[in-house]
């Protein structure tokens, strides 16, 4: 079996092929230039060095929100494309649960956080009970204070993960009551190996889509939507 | 001899609120043209919501694809090159065509073709006009542009004029609004104008003093503004059908002037319009007229294809495409691409 995975929800960009149970290629930058100009090359980089024949992907998995507007469109655009030129189902893969994946079996609690702007974070909670991976909290975008309290509640020790600590590490030491540990630089941001892994445990599962079909999961309205919403709801 | 096998390009455009496919064959030859617009949803907004649109474009983008291959009856494995909008438009917007596009030509080994929004507009004359060649002046005017150029070669265009503020279509928008017509205003203008006296409000002419080519739309639009916030200050009703007609009279004729002025000043006989302006009846009638007098050929796409589409994309995309034009994996989108630029 053969996957694509494509991660592309932040400033990072990742991508990997997993053949069988084995990573033959990820590529993953975290660095300023935009995904739209990377994040193909980067495929076609993976495809290379691994003499990939594109044909013989089963299928791609994408890191399918929630994170950047902009940067879950090129992946999910760019995975779409794929998937109608190869004629290959679409995995869709939260990205938040990748995250936490990344964290196989650790005894923690697991919590991504990823920065939302606006005082909010998107995030959720996990932990393993042997090799499955319980949803505690499933994927949200919520205020950090609310999300402190939240895992205060647990009394369990907590990992946390994500390009939201640097923003609130600070806050989140202040109002944190349960013991907390911050994941090393290998573990605390979206990789695409772990897109692809997880993908290819959905595809055995069965939770494949058409290429037609996928769309990111943004996990929040546009904010002309909100302002809308709150002005209809106002009015009544 | 060898018999000349036939070229297909598959064009794709998201620059604005039109997700949008088609096959061409041969550079002119649409075989299909499909166009599924976000019109309805913006119009809620009063105008085109870019986070909105993106997002639609994301659902419509595979759809439109599948169907212009199959309404053409063709496969991605008989097309030639894939042709996609990289601007000038709305980032979003045109970041889910162009991440598409290339995934696509990627995928099946295809050369990729980046288009100038604004050339495919231009091109657009080329689908019912089999004879109309380069060189001719084109005016070029929609809601994001207002240019005059000439139109030298494929792909090759030297500006004499543009707007130095609003672009046509906006104008046509913002005064559609403050007479409570709704967006998209240019159709809505164009339809209650009919009804309208064109001379009962006279405005000042959309030009720039030194610049007898550029255009500015800003004036005009203040002077609606500040004629119906008189007349309501006199407590007096404003005839809508007359304030539309007469605004639109002193944008058409300055877009009509400008025009044959650059066709005779350079000595083209030839004059193209093109973009979702062109579409107006009253600036047709008013070109058409003109050109008349001055022994001007008047060329104009269709309605169908004034409007954003992505056949125009894949007839300008054919014509870069033979030239040898060719973007690599990491093509951008490029929201002010200049027209000309590569």
């Amino acid at each position: 079996m053969k996957i694509l995975g494509i991660e592309s929800s932040s400033l990072v960009a990742s991508v990997a092929i997993l053949t069988d149970d084995v990573i033959t290629a990820e590529y993953t930058v975290n660095f300023k230039k935009t995904h739209s100009q990377t994040l193909l090359p980067m495929i076609d980089e993976v495809v290379r060095m691994t003499e990939t024949n594109l044909e013989e992907i089963d299928a791609i998995a994408v890191s399918g929100g929630p994170g950047s507007f902009t940067g879950l469109r090129i992946g999910s655009a760019t995975a779409k494309g794929l998937g109608l030129a190869l004629e290959k189902p679409l995995i869709h893969v939260p990205t938040i649960e990748a995250m936490a994946y990344g964290c196989f079996r650790s005894n923690d609690m697991i919590c991504p956080i990823m920065d939302a702007r606006r005082n909010q974070v998107y995030t959720g909670i996990y932990w393993f009970e042997g090799e499955t991976m319980k949803e505690v909290l499933k994927p949200c975008a919520m205020d950090l204070c609310d999300l402190i309290k939240e895992i205060n509640k647990y009394q369990r020790e907590v990992l946390f993960l994500g390009d939201g600590i640097p923003v609130y590490r600070e806050k989140m030491i202040q109002i944190l009551e349960v013991p907390y540990h911050f994941a090393p630089s290998f573990m605390n941001r979206q990789r695409g190996a772990v897109v692809a892994e997880l993908g290819a445990k959905y595809y055995v599962e069965g939770r494949i889509e058409h290429a037609r079909e996928h769309l990111p999961d943004y996990l929040r309205k546009s904010q002309a939507e909100r302002e809308r919403e709150a002005k209809l709801h106002a009015s009544t | 001899m060898e018999q000349k096998k036939d070229c297909y390009i598959l064009g794709i455009e998201s620059s604005c609120d039109e997700t949008a496919a088609a096959v061409v064959k041969n550079g002119r030859e649409i075989c299909s043209n499909i166009i599924s617009s976000q019109i309805d949803l913006h119009t809620l907004y009063g105008g085109v919501v870019p986070e909105i649109a993106s997002r639609k474009h994301m659902e419509k983008i595979n759809q439109v694809i599948e169907e212009a291959l199959k309404v053409a009856g063709t496969t991605l494995d008989q097309m030639d090159a894939i042709a996609v909008t990289y601007g000038p438009g709305l980032v979003g917007s045109l970041l889910v065509g162009v991440s598409a596009a290339k995934a696509i030509a990627y995928a099946k080994k295809l050369p990729l073709v980046g288009v100038h929004h604004i050339e495919g507009h231009v091109a657009a004359n080329f689908i019912e006009h089999p004879e109309l060649e380069p060189p001719f002046i084109c005016l070029i005017v929609s809601g994001g542009h207002t240019h005059l150029v000439i139109v030298k070669d494929y792909g090759e265009f030297e500006i004499l004029g543009r707007t130095r503020d609003d672009a046509a279509g906006e104008a046509f928008d913002k005064v559609a609004r403050s007479i409570g017509l709704g967006y998209p205003g240019g159709p809505k203008i164009d339809k209650i104008a009919k009804e309208g006296n064109p001379n009962a409000i006279v405005f000042p002419k959309a030009k720039v003093d030194g610049a007898p080519f550029d255009f500015s739309f800003s004036g005009i639009k203040s002077s609606v503004l500040n004629y119906l916030n008189h007349a309501k200050m006199r407590g007096e009703t404003v005839n809508s059908a007359d304030l539309a007609a007469s605004f639109q009279r002193a944008v058409v004729d300055v877009l009509v002037e400008h025009a044959v002025l650059a066709a005779k000043q350079y000595g083209f006989h030839k004059l193209a319009m093109a973009g979702g302006v062109a579409s107006n009846s009253a600036l047709r009638i008013a070109m058409s007229q003109a050109c008349e007098k001055e022994k001007i050929q008047l060329y104009y796409p269709s309605p169908i294809y004034c409007t954003d589409n992505a056949a125009m994309i894949g007839v300008a995309g054919y014509y870069e495409f033979i030239k040898g034009t060719r973007h690599g994996w990491n093509l951008n989108a490029v929201p002010g691409l200049k027209l000309g630029e590569r």
